[in-house]
């Protein structure tokens, strides 16, 4: 049962061969058996049972939305109305959000079930789900390993099979990252595509939700509920949907894939090098064709991400302030007393790392030395890709510089864990839709596949990464001790 | 020495849109605490601002009306500081492309036009309230009004005394309620001002250091603030002292300004462009709509009035100074056909009068511009004197009958028949021999005796015109 992908259990639920409520006490089990993973901050089991109910009542009489009955959970950086909204942060432990992010408005629409929420780095800042203030997320494919961050618990718990789909979100790689370590298929849309309406904002300019899954045909399935304008989003576009699912199996032939020689310098490990070398090969059998391409401003992006980012963290994280909600310190001496320990004491080191940095950035005198640099900088790395996209349909290359790594291995030096997102940072700078999908192991690890897109051609990504998915068997593998 | 005095102002005018200026709730004033407030206001994790498009079009009319650049393109910004009543720990507000930009206001200062420049006015939204009182030691937030749109319309240092800064900020009042973007209430602070003053040698090019004295609420504070300023930093310089630039709060009951903070300790608000909001473009369509729908503005109104009934300047002003006075006053010309300097005189004197007393507003007047002018007919067609009309118009006050009932209920009629006024005159010369002795040995003044006795027989109705006629006809020296 567990091993069903979110298009088998649709027609499941449609053939009767379960009812939504069997569907969602099965997971809620398995969920609990594998709580050890710690990929759940809060488990919903009477909502959920309760939705489920009402699920099977629309199905039984028709006309149901497509997800009808289906279970997935969120990310904890999606507002729930009534439900903890925590943000994996001591900050928000005890914040009931008020009202519902707009993705997990469209998502309860088609009909899914929720099933709780998903750990994570705190407020998103991470690479490694370390960050959390509700402890790291084991990898299930080797539990000592990190599933990647900062959506390391939807990772984890799509690969470990605990539930078929969850949401994340991605600000330097936060959906692709984690779901290559964990050998699932994640989807960052291009910037605009998705509403960021609830969605607690690490990076404003940079943060974009998306699907993660075991299948491209799971994306397309999600992604569909989810994308679309909202007007409670300036930055949301007008744009209609397209079908995603409709062109999913689409001939590749003659399709042209950009390989960035700066993705294949010497920097890029041998192994991870074979793995993709040999996806793109897969490629060139289903009729692609491959193309060089040089984005010389790559180099640059990591610089430029950290100072963009932590520069709006540090104004998205001022409301945390001890006032209206969250954590506040115990008996303050006065207003600042309030503001210093509430803030000092409720976020962690990371977080509290890149509010300094991104303070120092905005500060008078350094604010165009760093802020306006980092910003012609962005400005540099979208001509590249969309020099490079003027040529080719996509670029590939890998997500990830190694595979998962061992926790605690690179908690010390946030540098070298800064570089764990060296292949995925540019894209969000550039705003452009993204992939990770399962392209192999090394050392029993999984590794992913990146693809890139042109801006809105998300449709094109899920069928050049559908079209693999049909020749291997990568995204299929689960887990030992999860199968 | 001789000092000249150089002021520039900031004014803030809430714009009077429905909801605010980033969310759907309400900008009522005076509702209970925290009742207009939704999580957007709040500043509540994973909210988001959408631009008011109505605050976006006050601010073009406002700009279009001081004959200013309107920005093709401008960005909100944030403005970053902690504050418990500013929920989101930064002000959305404009920085490097205000919505409007260079532009100008010309005062009247003793009879003489001047031009004061405008730098630029941008929006921004107000923060919510602090209160002290209540909490036992405690502060409360209120944060119904957080999210409000404000205008910020920021001067050129180019007024010179108090006296021009106050002009300066009526006229700007005066605008903005003829645009109906802001109703002006000064109490709720609708329209509230800080004034950044220096002092210099006359002669010196150069500007002094400046304090910026915060948020002052009325005409009145505005100028007793700038002078007590400028008195405090004259007296510093002429003992040797230094001004220090700062920020300084005016305290009304004490009539001083004190420190708030100085330079050093100000803040380093970390403004950049807020992701959240995009790039607002003014369209040419957009621009055509607003221009459209400006009105007459008051300086066009005063010069037209000056033109058309021939009204003095003060008159003009005094009518101009307010939309809905200069409609009543035109209104009432039209309505009563009667001279415009008689109609001017009714409403700068018995109407704001009456107003005033009773502080109403004109749109709360009881006499609406249709009975005064039924009233002023009557004087034009000689049933009344100008006298028993403000009898009349004291009656009209607190009832609803028009003036042509109260006439003839109180049988206020003016006696025109000049055989009634004569058997009048012909009685009081009979029994004041006395009077009429002495004006025939010429004391003149004594004719005013008559009058007055002629006219208080006749209970004020006999037509003055033909008493004057008749009393010098038999009073023939």
């Amino acid at each position: 049962m567990h091993t069903n992908t979110i298009a088998q259990l649709v027609k499941g639920l449609r053939a009767g061969d379960y009812s939504s409520a069997e569907l969602t006490r099965f997971y809620l089990d398995r969920i609990k058996q594998h709580q050890n993973l710690n990929s759940f901050i809060s488990i919903t089991e009477t909502q959920a049972v309760t939705t489920a109910q009402q699920a099977d009542i629309a199905l039984s009489k028709g006309n149901a939305p497509l997800l009808t009955g289906v279970p997935i959970a969120h990310k904890d950086i999606f507002c729930t109305q009534g439900i903890k909204t925590s943000c994996g942060s001591k900050m928000l432990d005890n914040f009931i959000a008020p009202y519902n992010a707009t993705v997990v408005e469209k998502l309860h629409a088609a009909g899914t079930v929720t099933l709780g929420k998903l750990n994570m780095d705190e407020f998103a800042m991470g690479s490694s789900n370390e960050t959390s203030f509700y402890g790291a997320v084991h990898n299930p494919w080797a539990t000592n390993t990190v599933p990647g961050g900062s959506s390391g618990g939807s990772a984890a718990a799509v690969a470990a099979r605990l539930i078929p789909g969850a949401t994340g979100t991605d600000t330097g790689g936060s959906i692709r990252q984690p779901a290559a370590l964990c050998g699932i298929t994640g989807l960052k849309p291009t910037y605009g595509r998705v509403s960021r309406y609830g969605m607690i904002a690490y990076a404003s300019s940079l943060d974009q939700g998306g699907p993660m899954t075991q299948t491209a045909e799971d994306a397309a399935l999600m992604l569909q509920a989810m994308a679309g304008f909202d007007p409670k989003d300036s930055t949301s576009v007008e744009l209609e949907v397209p079908d995603y699912s409709a062109g999913l199996n689409d001939s590749l032939a003659g399709l042209k894939i950009g390989l960035p020689k700066e993705f294949f310098d010497d920097a890029l490990n041998s192994n991870m090098a074979t793995v993709i070398e040999s996806a793109i090969n897969e490629y060139k059998k289903m009729g692609a064709q491959v193309i060089e391409v040089s984005m010389p401003n790559l180099k640059l992006a990591i610089p430029a991400y950290y100072v963009i980012a932590p520069a709006e963290c540090s104004a998205n994280l001022s409301r945390m302030d001890g006032v209206r909600f969250g954590y506040r310190c115990a008996d303050p001496a006065d207003l600042n007393d309030m503001y210093i320990r509430s803030r000092g004491e409720g976020f962690g080191t990371e977080v509290k790392r890149r509010i300094l940095v991104g303070t120092y950035a905005l500060s008078a005198g350094y604010y165009d030395a760093y802020y306006i640099k980092a910003q012609k900088i962005r400005r540099l790395i979208s001509d590249d890709f969309n020099k490079a996209l003027e040529q080719v349909d996509v670029i590939m290359g890998p997500v990830s510089p190694t595979p998962a790594f061992g926790i605690g291995e690179k908690t010390s030096d946030p540098i070298e864990m800064y570089l764990a997102d060296i292949y995925t940072i540019a894209i969000n700078l550039a705003g452009l839709p993204a992939m990770s999908i399962p392209a192999g192991f090394i050392d029993n690890k999984p590794v992913g596949l990146q693809i890139i897109g042109n801006y809105f051609a998300e449709a094109k990504l899920l069928n050049v990464a559908h079209q693999y998915q049909q020749v291997t068997d990568w995204h299929q593998q689960t887990p030992q001790g999860f199968a | 020495m001789q000092w000249e005095t150089v002021i520039g102002l900031e004014i803030h005018a809430q714009l009077a849109t429905k909801s605010k200026i980033f969310s759907g709730a309400s900008t009522a004033y005076g509702a209970e605490p925290n009742t207009q407030a939704c999580a957007v206001d709040l500043g509540f994790p994973g909210v988001l601002p959408v631009l008011n498009q109505e605050a976006v079009r006050m601010a073009v009319k406002f700009g279009m009306a001081i004959e200013a650049e309107i920005a093709d393109y401008s960005v909100f910004a944030r403005k970053n500081y902690f504050y418990p009543d500013l929920p989101k720990g930064y002000q959305i507000s404009q920085m490097d492309h205000p919505i409007v930009g260079i532009g100008h206001m010309d005062i009247d200062i003793n009879g003489d036009t001047k031009r004061v420049g405008v730098t630029r006015a941008h929006l921004e939204e107000d923060a919510g309230k602090s209160l002290h009182e209540d909490f036992h030691g405690l502060t409360g937030i209120d944060l119904n009004r957080a999210g409000t749109p404000l205008l910020e319309i920021v001067s050129e240092p180019d007024m010179r005394s108090a006296k021009e800064a106050v002009a300066y900020m009526r006229k700007i009042h005066e605008l903005v309620r003829y645009l109906d973007i802001c109703d002006g209430n000064m109490q709720e602070g609708s329209f509230r001002c800080d004034a950044n003053v220096s002092v210099r040698p006359v002669g010196q090019e150069e500007y002094g250091t400046r304090t910026e004295l915060k948020n002052i609420n009325s005409f009145k504070f505005v100028e007793k603030a700038i002078n007590i300023e400028v008195e405090r930093q004259i007296s510093i310089i002429e003992s040797g002292g230094k001004i220090t630039q700062e920020t300084r709060l005016y305290d009304a009951d004490k009539n001083e300004t004190r420190s708030m903070r100085s330079k050093e300790e100000a803040n380093d608000y970390r403004y950049f462009p807020d992701p959240d909001l995009l790039p607002v473009f003014i369209s040419e369509e957009l621009r055509a709509e607003v221009k459209a729908e400006l009105p007459e503005l008051p300086q066009l109104k005063r010069e037209r009035f000056i033109a058309d009934y021939k009204v003095d300047s003060e008159t003009a002003t005094n009518l101009s100074s307010s939309k809905e006075l200069a409609n009543y006053f035109e209104a009432l010309v039209k309505e009563s056909g009667c001279d415009a300097k008689i109609c001017s005189n009714w409403v700068t004197s018995d109407l704001l009068g009456a107003l005033n007393k009773q502080g109403l507003d004109i749109n709360q007047s009881p006499v609406a511009y249709q009975r005064l002018a039924g009233l002023l007919k009557r004087i034009a067609d000689k049933t009344i004197s100008g006298k028993i009309a403000k009898q009349v118009f004291e009656v009209m006050w607190t009832s609803d009958d028009d003036a042509d009932a109260i006439i003839a209920a109180q049988g206020l009629k003016q006696i025109t028949d000049s055989g009634a006024i004569e058997a009048i005159i012909d009685k009081i010369i009979a029994d004041n021999p006395g009077q009429v002795a002495q004006y025939l040995s010429g004391k003149d003044k004594v004719f005013g005796f008559f009058v007055g006795q002629t006219m208080q027989a006749s209970q004020g109705k006999a037509n003055p015109g033909e008493v004057n006629k008749i009393l010098q006809a038999k009073l023939k020296r």
